[in-house]
């Protein structure tokens, strides 16, 4: 039993996301390092599709890290190095997609079914509304009995 | 019309897009390079490393770049394709060796065959990325301008070669 739990805090301490990604990176200031990670926060890996260059240990997503820490010593700016992704890989390599003709239901999309959503729910609640106003006088003392009986009995 | 079938029918047509989700290969993405000049280079031959080669070399011809690396194994699928289309038709192959051992990558050129007239070695993975390769193999076909117009991910198959590649050179070859 303790060789399974020892074995199980094993396993879970290498698949930790922070273990991706491991290279030592070295920075004049922390602001550049903040922007380092905050771009290889952004950036898609190519390669492991629903990871970001951060969390890959691809060998395409190391390369693109040493090209984005390379960038920022070089002094250029986040908007270049973006450029320079995007100008290579696509529009897909962003996690936040600009916004443009082929990108508005992806950017509009959940919007329009909101609203959709809320007027239906509108309809609906109102819907019931009219069942309850629809009862008629007889309608109402016939439930007023069984509401009631149904009293009596739990007495 | 029965109230109670909008939801089935919302769900049929959920189905519908979700199938049609599952026949696309995400992998397949578009390629920004389609209609730009292709990204300049200058890399040593594989084989002799003391020259080089520029894109610039292949101007006034279409030819295209197969990306390849002696590690990837559905390269090795798609070598055969290759060696055969070189030797059905005449076609300007380049290859571009992606993040490999020298010696490695010569092996194999002299084990499985060589449909290039030359290989270039990007050790380094640099120029793979100003291409934007992403999975290995990649191929692309560059025209007389040296303008890229196509791109495939992935292995080449015979079906690509004769459906999509020659067709497309065929047209080239007339542009002036």
């Amino acid at each position: 039993m303790r060789s399974l739990l020892i074995a199980l805090a094993l396993l879970l301490s290498f698949s930790h996301p922070l273990l991706a990604g491991v290279e030592v990176k070295e920075f004049d200031s922390p602001q550049q390092e903040q922007r380092y990670k905050k771009l290889v926060d952004e950036l898609r890996c190519l390669v492991c599709q629903n990871q970001n260059l951060a969390d890959s240990n691809a060998s395409l997503a190391i390369d693109l890290r040493n090209q984005v820490y390379k960038m920022i010593n070089e002094g250029q700016s986040d908007k270049e190095i973006m450029d320079f992704m995007v100008t290579r890989y696509g529009d897909f390599v962003l996690y936040r997609p600009p916004f443009k003709t082929s990108t508005f239901f992806l950017w509009v999309g959940p919007f329009i079914i909101f609203i959709i959503g809320f007027f239906v729910l509108i309809r609906f609640i109102r819907q019931r509304k009219n069942v309850v106003s629809t009862l008629t006088d007889n309608d109402k003392e016939k439930l007023k009995q069984l509401l009631d009986e149904d009293k009596e009995q739990t007495k | 019309m029965n109230r109670a079938l909008i939801p089935l029918l919302a769900f049929i047509v959920l189905v519908v897009f979700l199938a049609i989700g599952l026949t696309k290969d995400p992998r397949k993405l578009p390629s920004p390079f389609i209609g730009k000049a292709a990204p300049t280079f200058n890399l040593p031959l594989l084989h002799q490393p003391d020259k080089t080669f520029s894109p610039e070399y292949m101007q006034g011809k279409a030819w295209i770049l197969n990306v390849w690396a002696s590690w990837c194994v559905s390269c090795r699928a798609e070598h055969q394709v290759l060696n055969d289309l070189v030797q059905n038709n005449k076609v300007n192959l380049i290859g571009l060796n992606y993040k490999d051992e020298v010696v490695d990558a010569r092996r194999w050129l002299s084990q499985l065959g060589d449909p290039y007239q030359l290989s270039i070695s990007d050790i380094e993975g640099l120029t793979g990325i100003d291409w934007g390769v992403y999975g290995v193999p990649e191929t692309f076909v560059i025209d007389k301008k040296g303008i890229v117009r196509l791109k495939h991910t992935g292995p080449v198959t015979r079906k690509d070669i004769k459906e999509k590649i020659i067709p497309l050179l065929k047209q080239l070859e007339k542009e002036s």
